[in-house]
Parts: structure tokens; sequence; C-alpha cells
């Protein structure tokens, strides 16, 4: 398909530079490829099923030929039974394995609300911790060629209000491959979305597995101005904005929580106290999101660090539109990002 | 018509060579559940039992006639009306009622309640009250077994409102395609919540929607105990044997209402054939009657294991009450697991 050439991003971002002796730069795509791998090989335990995880394409490359090394028995492809699906990696994570169900789009997944929020979020806390459900979903967010309003939905905000889920949102291919393997290992129920825009970007990744722990935020780039907490691709379009307000002599923190669930507020508060304003750059829409959730946060706890009013940078409430015109109004990037660092820094501040 | 489809399409079974060991681990089993829910439903009105009850008095003679075929690492999965299935699996008593009362030694915590039992040790891995929720739990955990190379099988309960939903279907599915050792156990009491069946479907026979996914399946009748033992082991040593999945139809009566205790507004809403005589059936009694004319046990055996019953609920009771409530400091612990 033409758009996928057209539409991925491959500029590399300075970041991640110390990742080790023999770290090599990889493609996010690669990066999780190898997290994969190297944890079908790890543990027995492990085992992955998706729709079209066999293609030739691979799940993006995620996958691709891994059934030849690991057999059709712990790489397979699954009906369209999107439901079942997570239901059977629940059932199977009781008998003790540790499955990876892989969805192409999280619109898919919300035909499987109800093993999500029903029994994997609840899992642990109704029976008081006896019944482990070490599962990870995988989802990838699309965006652009007309995916229009049900292939390019980011729906993480929404399994966001649910206790008892972890949420993961990897935005480089070092932190990809780390809280892969980090989900892989962890006890209770993942998800961990992808974006499609971000698998051929690259960043330093060692060739070791590697754990990055849930709930540590990552400062990718340092500032004293302002606070931008982003997550996903719009940790990269924040990185651009920062790149472009830097020329201006504006210095922008850019925090990547990484995993909203748990969430690293810590972070973003000492960052908040020392740059005094905020912005949240999401994927998602606008209304009840993940950046409302962030700003309500800070509000509480640190209203009296904040010198002007917080912003989110997010979606219209709207389902995405097909049209590329149309599209092009409705997504945010850099440019919307920079204009609201601007708008808070000519923001007289609150005395 | 409805007393006829309740009798319809039932298989036929030869009465099953039951020593007289498992004669009488069919019937303890029986009447733990009995008497059980029955002592549920005496002491319900003091309301310290703060927790939906939803009884399977009536239906006994399938969750203890399934269960006689499995083993300890067999796994089970349950849903609302989850007792029966819990102690049929030899799920620890005293842990249940506890758990019935909220209480802090409650087989989870006083977090579950009667419709989340667990009972881990015994391959219990968690009730749903989603109606075919667990459904694909148990083809999950069939799927690794297999994976793990064991000879264990899963055993789903699943009633005929379970049926209606979609990931039932799904779950066959799944089941047929990977040839997984498990069986669905069907127990069709015709009503869910105060519906009857056929004004909920077309097709009354749930058992035949099997036939889509070529999984053997058959209908019988759940209210005669050697029926239920004798199609239970078909299907078991079907699902051990790595024949893949089987589907068993359980035609059963469900004595109470819906939830808690009675069935107060039967007259309103139950088919009128109910109400005639010799509608109503006794699986324990049918069963004794048979053991004792057979010479299978005799009646002093057969008070013998009606009083351990009544003495293990009865203790099982007094444990509850006398256990301790959930400490409120303790609200947020088990969100994850460690």
């Amino acid at each position: 398909m033409p758009w996928t050439k057209l539409q991925v991003e491959s500029e590399e971002p300075e970041f991640d530079e110390n990742a080790g002796d023999n770290a090599r730069k990889l493609d996010f795509e690669k990066a999780l490829f190898e997290a994969l791998d190297q944890s079908l090989e790890y543990d027995p335990r492990v085992f992955a099923m998706g729709q079209g995880i066999n293609d030739p394409q691979g799940m993006f490359g995620t996958t691709t030929g891994l059934f030849k090394k690991y057999g059709l028995e712990r790489v397979f492809d699954t009906p369209l039974n999107e439901e079942a699906a997570i239901g059977i990696a629940l059932g199977a994570a009781m008998a003790g394995m540790r499955p990876i169900v892989i969805h192409n789009r999280p619109d898919f997944l919300l035909m499987a609300m109800d093993q999500i929020v029903n029994h994997a979020a609840k899992w642990s806390y109704m029976f008081a911790g006896q019944v482990p459900l070490p599962v990870m979903i995988r989802a990838c967010v699309c965006r652009g060629w007309g995916s229009a309003a049900q292939h390019s939905q980011a729906l993480h905000g929404l399994f966001h209000h649910v206790p008892g889920l972890k949420i993961a949102l990897p935005a480089t291919a070092y932190d990809a491959k780390g809280l892969f393997i980090s989900g892989v290992a962890d006890n209770n129920p993942v998800l961990f979305f992808e974006h499609r825009w971000l698998y051929k970007h690259q960043s330093c990744v060692p060739e070791h597995m590697y754990a990055i722990p849930f709930g540590e935020a990552a400062v990718k780039r340092e500032g004293s101005d302002v606070t931008i907490v982003a997550v996903s691709h719009m940790v990269i379009e924040s990185l651009r904005a920062a790149d472009e307000l830097a020329a201006d002599g504006i210095e922008v923190e850019v925090i990547d929580p990484r995993t909203i669930r748990p969430l690293d507020i810590e972070t973003i508060l000492a960052s908040v106290k020392k740059t005094g304003r905020l912005i949240v750059a999401d994927l998602a829409w606008t209304t009840g999101g993940f950046a409302a959730e962030v700003i309500a946060q800070v509000t509480e706890r640190a209203f009296h660090d904040l010198t002007c009013a917080p912003k989110r940078v997010a979606l219209p409430d709207l389902p995405t539109p097909a049209g590329y015109t149309l599209e092009q109004a409705f997504y945010l990037g850099a440019k919307d990002i920079k204009e609201a660092v601007l708008e808070v820094i000519r923001t007289k501040k609150v005395s | 018509m409805f007393l006829e489809m309740a009798k319809n399409d039932c298989a036929q079974f030869s009465v099953p060579n039951l020593t007289g060991e498992q004669t009488a681990e069919f019937l303890r089993k029986m009447l733990l559940i009995r008497v059980t829910e029955l002592k549920i439903e005496e002491l319900y009105h003091l309301d310290e039992m703060k927790t939906p009850v939803h009884l399977s008095l009536g239906e006994e003679a399938v969750s203890a006639g399934v269960c006689m075929h499995l083993r300890t690492e067999d796994a089970v999965f349950s849903n609302h009306r989850s007792h029966a299935h819990y102690l049929a699996k030899g799920g620890n008593l005293g842990a249940m009622i506890a758990e019935l009362y909220c209480r802090e030694t409650g087989c989870s915590s006083g977090r579950g309640g009667s419709m989340h039992l667990v009972a881990k040790e015994v391959g219990h891995w968690g009730s749903s009250a989603i109606v075919a929720g667990a459904t694909p739990h148990a083809v999950g955990a069939a799927l690794a077994f297999q994976m793990q190379k064991k000879d264990s099988i899963a055993v789903v309960f699943l009633g005929d409102g379970a049926c209606q939903q979609g990931v039932f279907y799904e779950s066959m599915g799944w089941a047929a395609l990977k040839k997984v050792p498990v069986v669905f156990v069907i127990e069709n009491n015709f009503y869910s919540v105060n519906s009857h069946l056929s004004v909920r479907e077309a097709n009354e026979y749930l058992y035949k929607r099997a036939r889509a996914f070529d999984i053997p399946s058959c209908r019988v009748d759940g209210m005669n105990p050697l029926d239920v033992y004798a199609s239970a082991a078909q299907a078991v040593s079907h699902a051990r044997s790595g024949k893949g999945p089987f589907v068993l139809e359980y035609v059963v009566q469900r004595w109470r209402m819906h939830v808690g205790p009675g069935d107060a507004s039967a007259q309103l809403y139950r088919m009128p054939e109910e109400f005639t005589k010799g509608y109503r059936r006794d699986p324990i009694e049918e069963f004794i009657a048979h053991v004792l004319k057979e010479g299978l046990l005799d009646s002093s055996r057969v008070q013998e294991i009606r009083t351990r019953v009544d003495r293990d609920v009865g203790e099982a009771f007094v444990f509850a009450q006398n256990s301790p409530l959930p400490d409120a400091r303790d609200l947020t612990k088990y969100l994850f697991v460690e």
C-alpha cells in the first residue's frame, strides 16, 4: 500500500543515548520483534496469537516468521473472535501460561470489552490475588490514508478509566522493547498500545533482554519553561516542537510517562514545580481522556505550582474523518504543540 | 407443550455400574449441595449473608454427576449460580459459607461474594457472573493443558441464558478448531431470570447448536442422576482421550426463583404445566430409592451420609459466623497480583 511508505516516519529524535554498550540503532518494529522473539525463547509458557499474526506482513513486521522458529502451537493465527480470543488467553493464563494476544487495531478490542473489563480487570481483586492473569494484549493505533472512524481510534483513555489494567504506550524503539518485556513479565493483564507511525522510528536498543519498569516516566528532554506530558507518537511531535521552540529561546521539558497505569505522577509534579506550566499532548479525544486526568491530578496536588492554566493538545471530540483534507484538520502535531506552548508562555503568570 | 419439550430428545443411557464407594460419594455430593442451599435459604432472612444468592436446589445431580468424573487437576468454570459447581468440585465448604458472610476467611476473602467463588487448590479458578463469561476461559485452560501435554480437561457450566450469548459460539468454534479437551455443560432450566426459553429462542434444543461445529452433543434428563453420571462419563472420556470438545445439555428444574430464597412470584411467570401433579421431581430422592432398591447402599449408610453432611454444613456456618470481617484498611489490597 502506498501510504505505508508515505506516512511512516524515520527521522530519529535524539534520545536514549545511554542505552548501553551493545545497543544498536533499531526500528521500533524490529525492537518489538526482538522483544517477542526473546520472550518466546526465554519462557516456554509464553505464546502469541492474533488474527493474521502469521501473514507475510507479520503484524507490521513485529511477528514475521516467528511461527517457523517456535511452531504453530506457540505462534498462531486465530478466528475473528475478539471476545473469545481474550477470554481464551485469560483461561490459558489461569492454567499457567503467559499469552500475548495481538489485535491489529484498538477498535477491535471493543468487541472484547466484556473479557477485558468484566474479567481481566477484576480477577485479581475479586479473588483476593489468588489467580494471576499474566496476559498481554497488543493493539496498534492507526492514522491516516482514510482509515476513518473505525480503524484509527486511540482508546487507551477508555481502558485507563478501569482499575485493574496496566497500560503501556511506548514512543521509542528502546522503550518498546523494554516495556514489552516488562509487560510479558507482569503477572497482571497489560494493554500495550503501539502507534502505526512509530514503526520506522529508530533508537538505540540493546541486544539483550531488558525490562523498563512500569510506572517510571522518562524525561525525554529537559527544559525549564514549560512541561509537556506526551504519550506515544505525541512524544515525537513534542520533541519536534521542542527543537523549534529552542531556536526561539524557549526550553520545554518533555515527559513521557510510558505507562499511563501505573502513572508516574511524581515525575510530572516535579517538572511542573520547576516550570509552572503544563501541557498534555495525547493521541486521543479531549473530553474525559488521559490528558484531562493528568491535568486533574496535577491541579489537585500542585495547584500552587501552576503559574497559568494547563492546556490539552488532544483531538477534537469527533469520529475520525476519512477525507485527507479533513484528516489534516482533525489530527494534531508539532505545530499545535508549539502554538500551545507559545500561548502558555504568553499567559500572564498568576501571582 | 412445555413438558413435552422438556422430555423430548433426551438420549438414552444404560444404568452405570457404580461401586458402593462411588454411589456414596455421588450421594454425598448431591446432599452436600442440597443441605447447604437449604441452610442458606433458612438463614437468609436474617440478612447476615449480604450477597445475592442464586440457588441450585433441584439441579444438584448435574454438578455432582459431572464432577464425579473429574480429577483434582481438571478445571471447572462456573457462573453466578456457582455454589453447586464449587462444592461438587471439592471446594472448601467453610470458605464458601464464609464468603457468603463476606468474611476475610471466605474463599475470596470477602471480595467476591456468592457469585465469585474460587478454590484454586481443586481446579476452580474463579466464577464469573457474566453468564457466558467463563466459557472462553474453559477453552483457554483446555488449550493450555494441550500445550502442556497434560491429560487434564476443562469443564464449563453454563445455563440456557448463556447459550444466547455470542461468546459461547465463538468458544465452541475455537474448541472444535483446536480440538481441545473441554466439556460444555449446559444446565437448561428454561429460565433466564423469569423469561422462559420459549419466548427467547425459536429452537429450544440447545445441544443441536454444537452440530454446526461438528462437536458431539446430546440432551440428557438432568433430573435423573444415573443418566447424568452415564452421559458425563462419555463426554469426559471423549475429551480426555484427545477427541476434542463435547456438549452436554441437561434438562433441569430450577426450584427457586432466579435469585434469593423461595419462589414467591412463581404463579406469575412459570408455565401452567409446572404446577401439575408429577411435574416436580427430586433427583436425590430418585437416586436414594434406586440405590436402596439395587442394594448399592443400605439405609443406615444413607443415613450416615446424611448425618455427616448435616454436621459438616452446621460446622461451616458456625465457622463463617465466627470469622472476622475484612479490615477496611485493606480496601485497596489485591487490585493487582504482586
